[in-house]
């Protein structure tokens, strides 16, 4: 089963990365990106019994810092019927 | 009083860290690979070192955090053994819980090295007792992730209970309320951004952070 698990900064916590890469963006004359927030993307492939209580734990023990950082959970299995 | 330095993949202030504490407390440091799963006996202090613990991988420390020494660590911090953290050290601890916060990209996206002045926030823990209370120290830094967060709560709670040991006197690294040093609600763990060890002798440009040493192998001897 592959897992996609998407970490994103919480709203609120400043994110210097995006907003450079912004910058980047209105330098090469990009106008109208009114806000960038960078993040990370973890391609996992797990045993098909993986529960979801599991991947979840997987998500707060260490793929994101939850103090930090949002995740979200999306399977990639579903889409391909 | 014996003392350990945990080394891990990518630490790269092992060694200054070791000169410190050697010199200090007259006792060479244990070093300790990241693989071991216990610390020797009889340790009185356990130091973080700075550095890119497993190449920063993930988020700085987030690996180490979870390495089989730590778990030693975190529960030798739990029976009240002080554990000093430095740069990476700080990351680590936040990253394993026994600090609040994270330690995130720095506001300006710089790699910040050089000296700083630091205002001591608590001049009543273990570590801090070789300095005064609001007294202005220098000692550097060289970190790319050092910008401090928390929520406001816990920012509020943190300055009530007395835990930021050491504040930026200047513009560093956008942490919040200029926080550099923070103590647990215990007040035998610190982590702290900038490098005491780098400053222990008049070669260093001044020895503000040798104190630190001198102060907690006195409190805790």
């Amino acid at each position: 089963m592959k897992l996609r698990i998407i970490v994103t900064l919480k709203n609120g916590v400043l994110d210097p990365q995006g907003k450079a890469i912004q910058h980047a963006l209105a330098g090469l004359g990009f106008g109208g990106v009114q806000d960038v927030r960078a993040g990370k993307i973890f391609e996992l492939d797990v045993a098909d019994d993986t529960s979801d209580s599991a991947v979840d734990e997987m998500c707060r023990k260490l793929l994101a810092n939850t103090v930090i950082e949002n995740y979200r959970v999306e399977r990639a299995q579903e889409s391909q019927g | 009083m014996k003392t350990a330095v945990i080394v891990f993949p990518g630490s790269n202030c092992d060694r200054d860290i070791a000169v410190a504490l050697e010199d200090v407390t007259g006792v060479k440091p244990h070093m300790v690979w990241h693989g071991e799963a216990s610390l020797p006996d009889g340790i009185g202090l356990i130091a973080l070192p700075g550095g890119f613990s497993y190449g920063d991988y993930l988020r700085c420390g987030a690996i180490a955090a979870r390495s089989p020494v730590v778990r030693a660590v975190i529960a030798a911090a739990e029976r009240g053994v002080p554990v000093l953290g430095i740069c990476n050290g700080f990351q680590i601890l936040t990253e394993t819980g026994l600090l609040p916060g994270a330690l995130m990209r720095n506001e300006g996206l710089d790699f910040v090295c050089r000296d700083v002045a630091l205002t001591v926030g608590n001049s009543q823990s273990i570590f801090t007792s070789g300095y005064r209370a609001d007294e202005q120290i220098t000692i550097p830094v060289a970190h790319h992730d050092g910008n401090y967060f928390t929520d406001a709560d816990t920012l509020d709670r943190l300055e009530d209970e007395g835990r930021v040991a050491f504040r930026y006197a200047e513009s560093v690294n956008g942490s919040a309320r200029g926080i550099a040093g923070l103590l647990n609600a215990q007040g035998n763990v610190l982590g702290m951004m900038p490098h005491p060890e780098r400053r222990i002798e008049a070669a260093h440009g001044g020895s503000d952070g040798r104190r630190l040493f001198e102060g907690l192998l006195e409190a805790v001897a």
